[in-house]
């Protein structure tokens, strides 16, 4: 039978079949954060069970972290028992861990891919949603609940239905200045939030095979917004070349054993897929949104839309409430939206690749007054990369705020945070109200859209410097 | 875990789609490390204003829904963040059962963990609901017999069928499956002959 990469990793996964038509499905990685986990060690204490697989698992901090001043520790001081908590946790439980000061920390899913613990075909989980991410890989990944973190700490296993397949088929070239970003925001822009609520997403077609590593993160990060919990593309070349050498990626003779075996990934061809969706890449224009839900989006030559155009009464009304919270009125240009803050960094668009397309439209120009401009690198490698590139000298020299790397103001669990009624052009992955800040209103933009509001102080087309 | 069974309570309308985990329990309230405590936290840009004085017109904070033990909801609750803490909060709050047209997939498993039981109804079946929500009346769930009674009207739900036994029990998944542990210490050696399979040490 004709397989998808998704069946044939389910397929090698199951360790039982249970009459209920769910499997038992084993895990290969798990990686493993301070804000999801204390409550799943615990668990594990006080049922005196043992952490059955701690050397396939991975800690870091990343969500509570600060990213100015870290020298001199964690000032909230329920945050710092948070991290203090896992160190105790990792310690007790011998799972390896990347300490806060050490050059190697950073986001967990940007340090997954960097040490060489993500892999094609493997099974990952995370107690975080963004943990798609690791699907550029082509490795089947997750996010779970604490509770599902627990019972992967004790049985290195997960009980799953399985879930449906989409294929979404991208292809034509994006023209210069979209990106990884837009096509995801496209693709949530046609699904919407719930489109991919049950399936695992195959991205597929040259313009996704033409993305790099880095924007297929960017690409797969993005699919739980649509409502997957899983994205997928199938590794090549690029996945090897990128693997290949990481510290905790196979070595010698393994990693061709390694290689020989992930070949067999990619989907067959005539393999049947529950859904397919064609888009056209080449249409595609710059995106961002306007509202308070990523499917609240639009490309940077739209006006922002009417709540009377609208026929139902309850989505008239969620329109308007949306509108209003966001500070917008119809038919407004976004390149008439004025900014407060740009923030470059998250899960989504922190990695090097991200952070060249910011450097390439600051170069050579300032961050408009009255705008606060922050760029917070996925990890301490990739923070050693750009200053060694000359790339964190460019934004420093533009006004750009350098920081030290971690979640910092997706989410605003630390110090980074929007103040009521700011807005921000962000990279990151959602902009329900409050995310990054207690009626704060977030736009998510790709990299060289976010420096470029950085640069006019209001939204423009990247395209305008091309 | 907490078995659900029967239920009879009030139930609140939240008729907005998409409510997400970063709604029903904000960023600041994750750096807990216990499981308890956050009802008092769950929606809290809604309940309280910025100076944290209770924002009388939303429905949690009204009689008699602010003893509400169930909520019916907009298309695709619990979308958003994975974290936990969502159904922690909502159970502390006393909330227990969830009535929408859909759910987002990682809220919906995180509800089974938690003796929290989430309902898939048709629309127009939710609509009727939230009217009567509105009302302030009592509903009752009936777990083992599938089925909802509003106002004398019976309305059936599907669940899947394991799901429902760990329910109704309260029964600790991670129990049932180390009852596998064979199964899994032979899928484990198979898997060591792949050669690739455990990180290099870094």
């Amino acid at each position: 039978m004709k397989k998808t990469l998704f069946d044939k990793i389910w397929d090698q996964h199951v360790v039982d079949e249970r009459q209920d038509g769910s499997s038992l499905i084993y895990i290969d990685r798990h990686l493993v954060h301070e804000v999801t986990s204390p409550q799943a060690f615990e668990g594990l204490r006080t049922s005196n069970r043992r952490l059955r697989r701690p050397d396939l698992t991975l800690a870091v901090a990343d969500h509570n972290v600060p990213t100015e001043n870290r020298i001199n520790g964690i000032k909230d001081d329920i945050a710092r028992i948070q991290v203090e908590t896992l160190e105790k946790n990792v310690k007790e439980f011998e799972v390896p861990y990347i300490p806060l000061m050490d050059s190697r920390q950073g986001i967990v899913h940007v340090i997954g891919p960097e040490q060489g613990f993500t892999l094609p075909g493997c099974t990952l989980v995370c107690g975080d949603s963004h943990t798609s991410t690791h699907g550029a890989f082509g490795a089947l990944a997750f996010g779970i609940g604490t509770s599902e973190v627990e019972h992967v700490f004790a049985t290195q296993t997960l009980i799953q239905k399985k879930p449906k397949t989409m294929l979404i088929n991208v292809t034509g070239d994006l023209s210069l200045g979209v990106t990884a970003k837009d096509i995801a925001l496209g693709i949530i822009k046609k699904l919407g939030t719930s489109g991919g609520t049950g399936y695992v997403l195959e991205y597929a077609g040259n313009a996704i095979s033409n993305l790099s590593i880095e924007g297929r993160m960017t690409l797969c990060n993005m699919s739980i917004e649509a409502g997957a919990r899983a994205g997928l593309v199938a590794p090549d070349a690029k996945t090897y070349d990128y693997i290949k050498n990481r510290p905790m990626s196979p070595k010698g003779e393994i990693y061709d054993k390694a290689l020989a075996d992930w070949k067999l990934l990619p989907t067959d061809k005539g393999a049947v897929f529950d859904k397919v969706i064609n888009i056209d890449g080449s249409l595609l224009d710059p995106h961002l949104t306007w509202g308070t839900s990523p499917e609240d989006v639009l490309s940077i030559n739209d006006v922002i839309p009417n709540p009377e155009d609208i026929d139902k009464e309850s989505l008239k009304n969620a329109m308007q409430d949306s509108l209003d919270y966001m500070g917008l009125k119809p038919g407004q240009s976004f390149s008439d939206i004025k900014i407060d803050k740009v923030f470059i960094g998250s899960c989504t668009n922190s990695r090097i690749e991200d952070l060249r397309e910011a450097a390439v439209i600051a170069k050579g120009r300032k961050v408009a007054d009255g705008v606060h401009a922050m760029v917070v690198p996925g990890s301490g490698l990739i923070k050693m990369q750009a200053e060694k590139e000359g790339i964190a000298d460019i934004l420093i020299e533009a006004g750009f705020d350098w920081r030290e790397p971690g979640c910092s103001m997706c989410l605003g669990m630390n110090p980074d945070q929007l103040k009521p009624k700011e807005r921000c052009a962000s990279t990151s992955n959602r902009n329900f109200r409050g995310r990054q800040g207690r009626d704060g209103r977030t736009h998510l933009v790709s990299p060289g859209m976010a420096a470029a509001a950085a640069i006019y102080g209001h939204f423009v087309d990247v395209r305008k410097f091309n | 875990m907490k078995s659900f069974n029967k239920l009879t309570g009030i139930i609140a309308s939240m008729p907005q789609v998409n409510i997400d985990t970063d709604a029903i329990i904000p960023k600041q309230f994750l750096k807990t490390i216990e499981r308890t405590g956050l009802g008092k936290h769950l929606f809290h840009e809604k309940r309280y204003d910025q100076n944290n004085i209770l924002n009388n017109s939303f429905v949690l904070n009204k009689k008699p829904w602010n003893k509400a033990k169930m909520i019916v909801a907009g298309d695709n609750f619990g979308c958003g963040s994975s974290r936990e803490h969502a159904p922690w909060a909502l159970l502390d709050f006393g909330i227990s059962c969830i009535i929408s047209t859909s759910f987002a997939d990682i809220f919906y498993n995180n509800c089974f963990k938690n003796g929290v039981l989430p309902v898939i109804l048709k629309e127009e079946i939710v609509d009727e609901i939230s009217d009567l929500a509105e009302q302030g009346i009592e509903i009752s769930i009936d777990l083992e017999e599938q089925q909802l009674i509003a106002q004398n009207k019976l309305y059936k739900f599907d669940i899947d069928p394991y799901r429902k036994h760990c329910l109704l029990n309260g029964l600790d998944d991670i129990g049932i499956t180390l009852e596998n542990k064979v199964t899994i210490d032979a899928y484990e050696e198979k898997l060591e002959s792949k050669g690739w399979h455990k990180p290099e040490n870094f």
